[in-house]
């Protein structure tokens, strides 16, 4: 069983939804990245999602590229943002980490290379955004060869028969873009939401993490009572930029917290 | 013999094309697709491009002989494409005129578009403005500082101009902003793109609404020339006017096909826009492609003397063609785009753009060690306005 499927069969035994968390690796500065590890997961994140900083995110709105051109800034690459991770794992065996991001980096180092360091560093899951799966077999394969998770996403336009096909593809969770736009947009609708996760959820036989649009405690518990997973990402990247570097360990654990016990009361 | 018949039905020519776009995307990808394979085969759309490319752009171009350059350059005989001579003073037209005529059979009242130095802006505005529709056009905030006329032009139009401040402020950026205003107004929104880039079926569209210059260029060869030329030599950014020369020629094994992209201060300096010359293959921008990347995987800021060809990537099919060794990729600097530029005005009285100036520059090359029987014909792909202040700049003038 992989550290994620195990997470959320432990949280299903308590009754509990996930809280997953994305930061982007090297943001604001590469040494900053494994102390806010620690905190996300000592907050109450139940997985990390460490977002591989790329040149040109084209799903990603303003706050998430800013946060990789950040990163950027200081050169950071994916074998440095595996380097964080094992770091991260000498004290933390027990978080799942999953590294999201965008194809080229990947692909430049090259997919075999790339999915051997990823588990000898202890990343479990790995969401390549602009590689659906028509176009990840091969990348899929070698994730797969390292008992590394392949997680997708699955947006309000996907068709019930895309819906299969990703089922074929996916471990460990499925992300569900739940709204249409990028990351960090203004709002979401709970109710179109409601009417589609069910039957997601069956068809799939994975739980099912929602995210893009998350900014609150209220939303993410609304979100909590009808996903297995709620994801907050640019919400807690807004955070890190607009706090003093000495004050950002302490406002995101207070942030993490709150959406923590958000997610609980759910 | 068989014939060439690529992108395959999931966008790919060879390992290069496909999809790489996020989930969001993929429903406006399909429902696009689906579309533009129903009117690509429906005759009644085809006429009524063909009506417009005749009566709003002005084709077909003519293929007109350079003379004079032909002789001094004492070789083979040079010939121009005219595309320089369509509405709006570029090939770009002949796509954003395909394009707006599907978005209005799909029932896309807004379109949007991504622009360098504002060419495929301006010809998007132009459409939009014909068919009465909204456009919003996403420019970097530096090539909205480099090409103010452009974005003037694009304004009175009636297109909005959005400056994008992210990543280098250039082309690639602006495409970033346009696919995300996409994948957020999908619904009434038209994505309008300029070149043969992007995720499957842009590629493929794009080409086909191009290949007119090809189609055209087979016909008149034959009526003036009783044969088709040696050598096609074309310019190479994202590659849609090259490719919309290449396309009809590329089962011809006899005609060699050339392009040309820009090597800036010289592809040793670091400096240039070479992609296929200089990059290695990656995933940008929908497609898998070459791209001029860095160690990790990160794209890299390009420079060219001419605002279109300076893009880190490069159409799929022109990979393809590359890797298939159907095709040539060669590269001229922005010294020898110039003098191109001075050689075409001062023989034969046209102004090239500085893009299409990159194929002529080949072309000056390739002519000499040639005979004087051959023929080589050279994509005009667009005139040199434009440009003044920049090839005035370079000589040091100031207005």
């Amino acid at each position: 069983m992989s550290r994620i499927e195990a997470k959320f069969e432990s949280l299903r035994k308590q009754n509990r939804k996930a809280l997953i968390a994305f930061i982007t690796a090297g943001d604001p500065e590469p040494a900053a990245t494994v102390p806010l590890m620690h905190a996300l997961s000592k907050a109450g994140a139940d997985i990390i999602e460490l977002g591989v900083p790329f040149s040109d995110p084209m799903a990603d709105g303003p706050t998430i590229q800013r946060s990789s051109e950040r990163a950027l800034k200081h050169g950071v690459g994916l074998r440095d943002i595996l380097a964080m991770v094992r770091e991260f794992r000498r004290t933390n065996g027990e978080t799942p980490v999953v590294l999201m991001g965008y194809d080229n980096p990947v692909e430049a180092m090259g997919y075999e290379t790339f999915a051997a360091e990823a588990k000898g560093a202890g990343v479990d899951g790995v969401l390549t955004v602009d590689c659906p799966p028509e176009e990840s077999s091969e990348l899929v394969r070698h994730l797969a060869a390292q008992g590394l998770d392949p997680i997708f996403l699955l947006s309000p336009t996907t068709p019930p028969a895309r819906v299969e096909k990703v089922a074929k593809y996916a471990r460990g969770f499925v992300y569900y873009v739940s709204l249409k736009g990028v990351t960090g947009a203004a709002h979401l609708d709970l109710s179109e939401l409601s009417g589609k996760l069910p039957q997601l959820r069956t068809r799939l036989g994975l739980p099912v993490g929602v995210g893009f649009g998350i900014r609150d405690g209220a939303t993410a518990q609304a979100v909590a009572k009808l996903a297995d997973a709620v994801v907050v990402g640019s919400r807690i990247v807004e955070e890190i930029e607009r706090s003093a570097r000495e004050r950002v360990v302490d406002n995101v654990t207070a942030l993490v917290s709150g959406l923590r016990a958000a997610v609980d009361a759910a | 013999m068989r014939m060439y018949d690529l992108p395959d039905k999931s966008g790919h020519f060879g390992p290069y094309g496909g999809v790489f776009v996020a989930e969001t995307l993929i429903a406006a990808l399909d429902e696009l697709r689906t579309q533009y394979q129903r009117y690509r085969d429906d005759a009644e759309f085809q006429a009524e491009f063909a009506d417009e490319l005749k009566h709003y752009v002005g084709r077909p171009s003519p293929i007109f002989r350079a003379k004079r350059w032909s002789a001094h350059l004492g070789g083979a005989q040079i010939l121009l494409k005219r595309e320089d001579l369509n509405h709006t003073g570029a090939h770009k037209i002949n796509n954003t005129v395909g394009q707006a005529l599907l978005a209005r059979r799909m029932g896309k009242p807004r379109v949007i578009a991504e622009t360098g130095a504002g060419q495929h802006g301006v010809a998007a505005a132009t459409v939009a403005a014909r068919y009465g529709m909204e456009c919003v056009v996403y420019m970097g905030s530096e090539d909205v500082k480099r090409q103010a006329t452009n974005v003037y032009r694009m304004k009175l139009l009636g297109a909005r101009v959005v400056p994008v401040e992210s990543g280098s402020r250039t082309l690639k950026d602006a495409l970033n902003e346009a696919m995300r205003d996409w994948v957020t107004n999908v619904e009434n929104t038209f994505y309008i793109i300029g070149t043969v880039a992007g995720p499957h079926p842009y590629p493929m569209m794009v080409r086909d609404f191009q290949a007119i210059i090809g189609r055209e260029a087979k016909v008149q060869m034959q009526e003036e020339y009783g044969r088709q030329p040696d050598a096609l030599v074309a310019c190479v950014g994202g590659g849609s006017n090259a490719i919309g020369l290449f396309y009809p020629y590329i089962d011809d094994k006899d005609v060699r096909m050339i392009g040309v992209e820009a090597a800036g201060h010289g592809i040793p300096s670091g400096q240039h826009a070479a992609t296929l010359c200089a990059g290695r293959p990656g995933v940008l921008h929908g497609n898998r492609t070459y791209l001029i990347q860095d160690a990790n995987g990160q794209i890299l800021e390009t420079h060219s003397i001419s605002a279109g060809l300076d893009y880190p990537g490069v159409g799929p099919e022109h990979a393809w063609l590359k890797d298939s060794g159907r095709a040539e990729y060669v590269a001229a600097t922005d010294d020898e785009a110039l003098a191109a530029f001075h050689a075409l005005c001062r023989f034969e009285g046209i102004m090239p753009a500085l893009e299409s100036s990159h194929a002529l520059a080949h072309a000056a090359k390739l002519a000499p060690q040639m005979e004087k029987d051959q023929l080589i014909l050279v994509n005009l792909s667009g005139r040199g306005d434009k440009d003044m202040n920049t090839v005035a700049q370079a000589s040091g003038i100031t207005f």
